[in-house]
């Protein structure tokens, strides 16, 4: 058996290495086990010739697609939005696109304000000052002033907008539509180790520049100078508990397949809302028959992705094409809830660039914009460089029906049954995502496009896991408490998107990492009487 | 270090497989005088595609076979036009299957020197060298500063 441990985190991702970070300063023992390995920079793709095949290939987005050794399957047959996730460290970051917008202070008080889903029981000022403090760890580029949120400090200067910020912005400029340069996770100059942006283009791939902040980069080797022990390659099965009903560590089998028991006097979650309410289901004890933490019956309920549209349309002139971070301007103009259209709450609008010349390739034979054979060359000349769009990533409300459940046949490598998601678009979202590509539409028309397609849902970009493990004040309506550690087990803490109330209509990581920097303040604040 | 697990069965194709296959490049991708540009089925670019294949082997083997059930017999071996009637079937009757096809060949045809250059990009890939975008200017913000706030206050 291993060396009992103060603090042991299961997941080396956003959440995982800002929670072991900020724990660091104690000087209590933590151990964090990953499933995943470290990434060189040198692996990923933008590297070689075949940097967008491999987008396709072992740097998938979809873990049921690509199956590199540390990844586990996922039955998301019973879904229209497929998961989408990374596993090593830094596991989402090294692959998100790098968009950081926070949730807005209306997103935490929805119940309030619209009278639908719940209220979260931490609020927007609450966690402001962790807001501020993950944007300095990660270093975010942005342009102070954006009348989409209360003021906030602009750590690195903004993305360039490129000739796609330009068209779009001058469109919705003509529109009289709210636009603005995007929160982003890319150093635009030199920042604490990073080296600034080239506009390799290929962010949802791994940065080889080292630009865009994945936290192996950013929180992990400051964690780790303060000695927190990350073990990677140690794929977790389950949580032990001991006669008190308390997390005694965890069960997980090491890179050569060995099962291992790890104590801890504090366990804490970080795996994202699929992989935390998997390994909760997995801990089933005789106290715990319906798996751990789980006495209100919510682990593994109200799944919550963000459903997105996308739109885009072709120009007469080239663009940035595939140069260029992705993402580099947004919208917000329909994102609070405006009773005259539909549905409540609402949606941002990312404006993107374009396409590399295998994906022009790919989704212009697929839409039947390229022919095959005679034609082929011409057309896709009139569609290379020249497009740019949207997508509109919508506010998903929590539905109990949402789910991740444990599969009953399908394992991982260690036989560990893995998670199944059961997963129906609700109405209002569908609303939301019409109204999203209507208005789409008209932005494109107004920036000059001459041929426009769209897509709702995308079905695989199920980026976003959230809410699968709750927190709020009423154990009988929430998995965790308004600082993140279980009703049922209090030496147990989740820290990831599982925690999530409601979805926000934003990407999600800033918001997760500021919760787990205030949840890792919150045990600080109170380890003389934390389990209390 | 990423390890791959290994794809289920065999990444080769068998002969008949192969031709079909190139066959298939050769429709989709014919070279261009005009725009000096080869064929998907160029020796280079097809041994391409059928070294990089990979994950897709089984895909593209059930999409082969499909198109052997549409041309009536072995698909490689059919006149120009019946191989064109059966490839137009596949992608109107079973697209998954067409776009696995397209995926193969385009992946490995779009990173030719040749057909890069034909372009007009340099045959390198993003890192190190990046790339210029430009700058842009901000002040086209200016009216919506100007509009104000559109954040919503919560109690």
């Amino acid at each position: 058996m291993n060396t009992p441990v103060d603090v042991l985190i299961i997941g080396a991702g956003a959440s995982g290495a800002a929670v072991a970070w900020s724990l660091a300063d104690t000087r209590m023992r933590i151990v964090c086990l990953e499933q995943g390995d470290w990434v060189k920079s040198t692996e990923f793709p933008s590297n070689g010739r075949d940097w967008e095949a491999r987008q396709f290939d072992d740097f998938s987005t979809s873990p049921n697609r690509r199956r590199n050794a540390a990844d586990y399957p996922i039955n998301d047959d019973d879904s229209p939005i497929k998961v989408v996730n990374f596993n090593g460290v830094g596991g989402g970051t090294i692959l998100y696109a790098g968009h950081f917008p926070r949730l807005h202070p209306s997103d935490f008080r929805v119940r309030t304000l619209d009278g639908i889903a719940d209220d979260w029981p931490v609020d927007y000022p609450t966690l402001e000052p962790w807001f501020a403090l993950n944007d300095r760890m990660m270093g975010i580029a942005s342009l102070a002033g954006d009348p989409a949120y209360p003021p906030k400090d602009a750590v690195l200067p903004p993305l360039p907008l490129g000739r796609t910020g330009t068209t779009l912005g001058r469109a919705m400029n003509r529109l009289g539509w709210h636009w603005w340069a995007a929160d982003s996770a890319m150093a635009t100059r030199d920042y604490e180790g990073r080296a600034r942006c080239i506009n390799l283009g290929h962010c949802i791939a791994g940065c080889a520049q080292g630009a865009k902040a994945s936290t192996d980069l950013t929180y992990w080797p400051q964690a780790i100078r303060q000695r927190v022990e990350l073990r990677t390659r140690c794929r977790v099965r389950e949580i032990g508990v001991d006669e008190r009903g308390m997390a005694s560590g965890a069960v997980y089998f090491d890179a050569d397949g060995v099962e291992h028991f790890q104590p801890a006097e504090i366990v804490i979650l970080a795996c994202n809302g699929v992989g935390t309410p998997r390994i909760l289901l997995n801990s089933v004890s005789g106290r715990f028959p319906n798996g751990l933490a789980n006495s209100s019956g919510l682990v593994g309920r109200n799944l919550m992705f963000h459903p997105y549209a996308s739109i885009r349309g072709w120009f007469d002139d080239p663009l940035d094409g595939h140069r260029g971070p992705h993402i580099g301007t947004w919208s917000q103009q329909f994102y609070e809830t405006d009773g005259s259209r539909g549905f409540v709450r609402g949606y941002t609008y990312q404006f993107v660039r374009g396409q590399g010349p295998v994906v022009t390739a790919m989704t212009g034979m697929a839409t039947g914009r390229i022919p095959w054979g005679d034609g082929h060359h011409d057309a896709y000349r009139q569609l290379f460089d020249r497009s740019a769009g949207m997508v509109a990533i919508c506010e998903d409300l929590p539905e109990e029906h949402n789910t991740v459940t444990l599969d009953p046949s399908l394992k991982d490598a260690h036989g560990i049954p893995a998670p199944k998601i059961t997963y129906r678009l609700g109405e209002n979202s569908r609303r939301m995502l019409e109204h999203a590509v209507a208005r789409g539409v008209e932005i494109l028309r107004a920036a000059g496009a001459r041929d426009i397609v769209s897509e709702a849902p995308l079905p695989n970009a199920g980026w976003h896991l959230l809410g699968t493990a709750r927190m709020g004040r009423d154990p009988a309506r929430s998995v965790v408490n308004e600082w993140g550690r279980s009703h049922d087990v209090k030496n147990l803490f989740v820290v990831d998107g599982s925690v999530f109330v409601t979805s926000g209509g934003v990407n999600p990581t800033s918001t997760i990492q500021a919760l787990a920097l205030y949840v890792a303040d919150c045990i600080k604040q109170r380890l003389s009487n934390l389990f209390d | 270090m990423i390890d791959t697990v290994p794809m289920t069965g065999p990444a080769h194709l068998q002969d008949a497989q192969r031709r079909a296959l190139r066959r298939v490049a050769a429709l989709m991708i014919p070279a261009s005088d005009a725009h000096r540009v080869p064929g998907a089925d160029d020796d280079a670019i097809f041994a391409d595609v059928v070294r990089s294949i990979g994950r897709d082997a089984d895909a593209v083997r059930a999409a082969l076979r499909r198109l052997d059930e549409l041309a009536g017999g072995d698909f490689a071996d059919r006149g120009q036009d019946e191989q064109r009637c059966a490839a137009q079937q596949l992608r109107d009757g079973d697209a998954a299957l067409a776009a696995v096809l397209v995926a193969v060949v385009a992946r490995c045809y779009y990173r030719d020197d040749r057909v890069m250059r034909s372009l007009g990009m340099e045959p390198r890939p993003p890192f190190p060298g990046g790339f210029d975008v430009e700058q842009g200017d901000l002040s086209l913000l200016d009216p919506v500063r100007a509009r104000g706030r559109i954040w919503r206050e919560a109690p």
